[in-house]
């Protein structure tokens, strides 16, 4: 990276305050596709020059695996060390980069003592784009190209956001095409309630099978995800059907930093 | 025999009533004026039918009929009493609008029906087959539609006898109502006064019992929707569909531990998630009752559709099942009772239970608000902090997240070490 990614410790102890929290996530930590989208979302808040900071080594996880998965003892520890640590930063505003942990802390923390603005990285995209802070120029240009998104479980349905992706689509002039399944009515990439970390059930088919020959039937050169383990369902599936040549799957963040040359 | 049917409905419905008490807490008393607004929206105005437009059509019709038509049944009820004959027949020409209306919604209904059996039967739709879908349920929705069918056809014969007999100007048949569908059956009838007044009376009797023994056929039905989609749509969540609750009482627990100092106010030791009904909340039950069987849910979950076990619906089918089991072992044998069964691996397996991705799909899919997702979280819960069962790879992931506070093992001093790509 060209710049510094501060930390809350950093900050504190120059007696700063940051504007805004990014919480990474353990996918966008770990996993090296999603630590991309991680450095992506890094990119835009140092480019619009949004004075924000990462908890770096004292973010744990969420809980939202262990609570999908039935373990609420889990995730309640998690959860509740997770507010020590915010609550002692003073947090007011957090930025993150999965719909799951997006869900988990502005649903399910304000009952156990946290409570934030918790905004999913598309929401931010969207308020950069309307503030006109951030513009689709100085960089890869996606006019005319056929992009279709897929909505995030705990992103959309769980949430109602809907538009803020798509809007930060809709500067790129591009052609967006809408799945079948879209919205309201979007399927699952199959890795939600835990699944990510386990094989499927016996069946005929894996859902991100399902989900991306649905994807493909729009005849998309990208594939626009904001989720990191959608991101790994959909290129595992466009893998497996042969097309990591002719489509592209990428997060909101990338196409964004992309389209502003980041 | 309107007092013996009433009589037999409330002890019935009073049943269902005590069985969804089965249940445990559950606050759904917050925020009414949005529970009312819910509550008109998606049960009296079916708004979330219409994503189907086919069958939100044909629905749309049969719900209005019911609605509509049932104001006649005042008017048979009344008649039947005091011996009148169509006693509301002074208000003329409105009169006249009313039964020609009710006439047209009849006939409606009756092509609805048969339009609905066609789609069960021979079109054989995907959404009314699956493994719930078997004997009982199957020829439950084939009962109500051809009921439902004799009911409008005795309507309808009853109007058709009645203008024939009127246009005859037989006594106590004085002229009144129009008669825009019965009036092309006249031609059908018989001619004789005796045999017309036999049809007129017996398409009466037939209407008015067959209506009573629809009321109390419907606690044994999926049919019973008709009534507790109204209190189902109030009491429903209206948190974000992701949100999942936050146990109480393991909340009390984890500050204990993570604060010595802590003393919980009260402690009411009870069974973590639910491994049968009576675990349940009384809103998961009431769901269950309310579920008819439509399969909206199961036909959009992506698990079912990938051809695992899971079926939201059976799910639903499952729940109800079990309840009615309990609430007759408690009618025989005591409040007491164990059977030995319970809702988990009597009814739904944990493969089931596995399958989900929490998708809610089936909860966005359902015109009524059902959560079959709120039943299959408990009872993983139940599994997984009550009987540590879980899929192994699920183990090993909480493991990762007790130990590093990642789903996966890295150490947690490498958190941060993306910072240090490109």
């Amino acid at each position: 990276m060209e710049f510094k990614v501060p930390t809350m410790a950093e900050l504190m102890a120059a007696g700063e305050e940051p504007e805004i929290l990014f919480w990474v996530g353990c996918a966008g930590s770990y996993d090296e596709r999603a630590q991309k989208i991680t450095r992506d979302i890094c990119k835009i808040l140092h480019h619009v020059g949004l004075k924000y900071a990462v908890l770096g080594t004292e973010e744990s996880c969420t809980g939202d695996p262990a609570k999908r998965a039935g373990n609420e003892f889990l995730f309640q520890m998690q959860a509740m060390t997770n507010i020590e640590v915010l609550n002692a930063y003073n947090i007011k505003k957090i930025v993150t980069g999965c719909p799951h942990c997006f869900n988990t802390i502005k649903n399910e923390y304000p009952g156990l003592g946290g409570t934030y603005e918790v905004i999913h990285h598309s929401q931010l995209i969207q308020d950069l784009i309307n503030e006109g802070k951030l513009k689709a120029e100085g960089g890869e240009s996606f006019k005319g190209k056929k992009i279709t998104y897929h909505d995030p479980c705990y992103l959309g349905r769980g949430n109602g956001v809907y538009e803020a992706p798509r809007k930060a689509l809709e500067v790129l002039d591009a052609q967006l095409v809408e799945m079948k399944r879209c919205k309201a009515n979007g399927l699952c990439c199959g890795a939600g309630g835990a699944q990510m970390f386990k094989e499927p059930e016996k069946g005929n088919k894996d859902v991100n099978i399902e989900r991306i020959e649905e994807a493909l039937a729009t005849e998309p050169q990208f594939i626009a995800a904001g989720c990191p383990f959608c991101m790994t369902m959909l290129n595992d599936g466009v893998k497996l059907k042969d097309k990591e040549q002719e489509v592209k799957v990428l997060d909101i963040a990338e196409i964004t930093a992309r389209a502003n040359g980041l | 025999m309107v007092i013996a049917g009433s009589a037999l409905f409330a002890h019935n419905a009073r049943k269902v009533i005590r069985n969804i008490k089965l249940g445990k807490a559950a606050n759904r008393s917050d925020r009414p004026q949005e529970r009312w607004m819910t509550m008109l929206k998606v049960a009296f105005g079916q708004t979330k039918m219409a994503v189907r437009p086919v069958p939100f059509l044909l629905h749309l019709v049969v719900y209005l009929g019911f609605v509509i038509i049932n104001l006649e049944v005042l008017e048979i009820v009344i008649d039947g009493v005091f011996g009148t004959h169509r006693i509301f027949a002074d208000l003329g020409g409105f009169y006249s609008f009313l039964i020609g209306s009710f006439e047209l919604l009849a006939a409606g209904v009756w092509l609805a029906c048969a339009i609905f059996l066609i789609r069960r039967n021979l079109l054989k739709l995907k959404r009314f087959s699956g493994v719930e879908m078997k004997s009982w349920p199957k020829s439950d929705a084939n009962y109500i539609l051809i009921t439902e069918i004799l009911l409008m056809s005795a309507f309808l014969l009853m109007n058709a006898a009645d203008a024939k007999l009127q246009a005859l100007g037989v006594a106590h048949y004085q002229q009144a109502g129009a008669f825009p569908v019965s009036g092309l059956l006249q031609g059908l009838l018989p001619d004789s006064i005796d045999t017309l007044i036999f049809m007129e009376r017996f398409c009466w009797w037939f209407h008015i019992v067959g209506i009573f023994g629809f009321l109390n056929y419907l606690p044994y039905s999926k049919h019973f929707h008709i009534m507790l989609a109204f209190p189902n749509t109030y009491f429903s969540n209206l948190k974000p569909k992701g949100e999942f609750t936050n146990m109480d009482s393991v909340t009390n627990e984890v500050k204990a531990m993570l604060d010595p100092s802590f003393v919980p106010a009260e402690t009411a030791p009870g069974k973590f998630g639910a491994k049968d009904i009576q675990d349940l909340t009384w809103v998961n039950l009431l769901n269950a009752y309310t579920c008819t069987e439509c399969g909206r849910c199961t036909s959009v979950c992506p698990a079912n559709m990938t051809g695992k076990l899971l079926s939201p619906r059976k799910i639903m089918m499952d729940t109800r099942d079990r309840m009615e089991e309990v609430g007759k072992n408690i009618d025989k044998h005591g409040a007491d009772h164990q059977d030995g069964k319970s809702l988990l691996d009597d009814y739904i397996t944990r493969e089931e239970i596995w399958a989900c991705t929490s998708c809610n799909a089936c909860t966005e899919a359902c015109p009524v608000n059902i959560d079959p997702l709120g039943i299959i979280v408990e009872l993983r819960r139940y599994a997984v902090m009550e009987e540590s069962v879980a899929p192994a790879s699920i183990n090993a992931m909480l493991g990762n997240v007790e130990n590093n506070g990642a789903p996966w093992k890295y150490s947690p001093a490498d958190r941060f070490n993306w910072a240090e790509g490109n």
